[in-house]
């Protein structure tokens, strides 16, 4: 079959971004191979390891499972707009840091994307509903109990931070 | 793990995609949320030529109670809307136990109501909660619109009775009725994982607290969505003692025939299917005689 190209415009971490793709390019690929932002990972590329969450329009979704040229239009957001450009870690990142959260690292971009729109939304969460909220992310080092306190953690400091 | 090529239309209208549905048949597909969708076609167990996407259709999204018996519901509708809308979790309350169940957060944020039906996965909760509750869908082409109970939409492994030119654009609940309790439970290795056994349960109190209707449906124990309800009309007339509902228990587990799988047991699944179907009558019933 001959190649189905489209045009795309969208911006990532707020910056525009306009290409010509191909309609199976998954966004997760696009995101990697065709703005070279490799810091969104991929694991297992059908939705189970949740490896590939980044925000669309600040939702949390699988970027393994939707089409780049789906994303056409929207704001997406991603690992590498976490930290500010001078490299000063986030609240959630500092958390992750200083509660030792990550261990091969893998499986982090995902965990701080679900639970930037999770605290977001629950910003005084119980320690079950911050499990329940990682339950799409799978940590192979299996390291869950220090990403938990990391999250408590990280709710308690961006309370503090709030206005 | 990519996608197999295709050709991608995003659809400008409902009559927009009906068209290219009858145009190509079985060589197009619907992309709603794609959460069960693109993973099928990741793998390349799907191969769609061509790739009708419906996600800026958003009149097919939505939830419309202006009628007092029954909730209808676009298939576009995602079930993070469905979670988050407390007058629909009320109105039909199966629905507030079963949602929780579907996968993780990142995936019903996407996930639509009519492509889970149309996916026809019989380990997913709401094929079971449609013929719990005897919704109606409601499907259309570009010849005309037709509706077909839940009881005859799901006919097979992964397989609906909706043709190659049609698309379920709606799905019609009808609302809990007074002196109604509903519950759904169902066990899975892990949180989000597809369920063992599932069951949901509808119970109907005349004023004397005797059960007057019963529906019982179970999710992951067959190749379609199971209607047990046959296996609880002992239960009808009498005030449902837990030696009726424990007899109720049992036939439900000699009424259905799972498979077992890598998970489970075929005798596991039997023995949780009739665990289930016990807690699930007991809390429908707490629930219809205090009007929860």
């Amino acid at each position: 079959m001959a190649s189905d190209r489209h045009d795309i415009a969208l911006s990532v971490n707020g910056t525009a971004y306009r290409r010509s793709i191909d309609s199976r390019m998954l966004l997760s690929d696009f995101l990697r191979h065709e703005l070279l932002l490799a810091g969104t990972h991929v694991g297992c590329e059908h939705g189970v390891c949740g490896a590939c969450t980044i925000l669309l329009d600040g939702v949390a979704i699988r970027s393994c499972l939707m089409l780049a040229v789906q994303a056409n239009g929207y704001e997406l957001s991603t690992i590498e707009g976490l930290a500010t450009k001078s490299g000063a870690l986030n609240p959630i990142q500092q958390a992750m840091h200083e509660r030792h959260g990550l261990q091969c690292g893998y499986c982090t971009p995902g965990i701080l994307m679900t639970m930037t729109a999770f605290l977001k939304e629950h910003p005084s969460p119980s320690e079950d509903e911050v499990r329940e909220a990682l339950s799409g992310n799978i940590c192979r080092c299996t390291g869950y109990q220090n990403i938990v306190d990391a999250m408590l953690a990280a709710a308690e400091a961006l309370r503090a931070a709030a206005p | 793990m990519k996608p197999a090529p295709f050709k991608y239309v995003a659809a400008s209208s409902l009559e927009h995609a009906l068209l290219l549905k009858a145009e190509h048949g079985d060589e197009a597909r619907f992309l709603a949320g794609g959460q069960s969708l693109i993973p099928t076609m990741n793998f390349r167990l799907a191969r769609p030529s061509v790739l009708i996407d419906i996600n800026g259709l958003t009149d097919l999204a939505g939830i419309d109670r202006s009628e007092a018996a029954e909730i209808r519901v676009g298939a576009l509708t995602r079930y993070c809307d469905l979670e988050r809308n407390y007058d629909f979790l009320k109105s039909c309350p199966l629905f507030g136990d079963a949602l929780p169940h579907i996968a993780h957060p990142q995936i019903r944020n996407r996930g639509t109501i009519g492509g889970n039906l149309s996916h026809a996965d019989p380990a997913s909760e709401l094929p079971a909660l449609a013929v719990a509750m005897e919704a109606r869908m409601r499907i259309k082409s570009s010849a005309g619109e037709r509706e077909s109970l839940a009881s005859e939409f799901f006919q097979g492994l992964l397989t609906t009775d909706i043709g190659s030119d049609e698309m379920l654009v709606e799905i019609a609940y009808p609302t809990s009725k007074p002196r109604s309790g509903a519950c759904f439970r169902e066990v899975a290795r892990r949180r989000g994982d597809f369920a063992l056994a599932g069951v949901a349960a509808v119970v109907t109190l005349d004023q004397q607290q005797r059960c007057t209707a019963v529906r019982l449906a179970l999710c992951g124990v067959g190749e379609t969505p199971v209607d047990a309800s046959e296996a609880a009309a002992s239960l009808i007339g009498t005030d449902c003692s837990d030696e009726a509902i424990d007899a109720v228990a049992v036939e439900v587990q000699g009424a259905i025939e799972p498979c077992g799988n890598v998970h489970a047991t075929a005798d596991y699944q039997r023995h949780i299917a009739g665990v289930l179907a016990k807690r699930t009558l007991t809390t429908a019933l707490q629930r219809a005689s205090h009007g929860v």
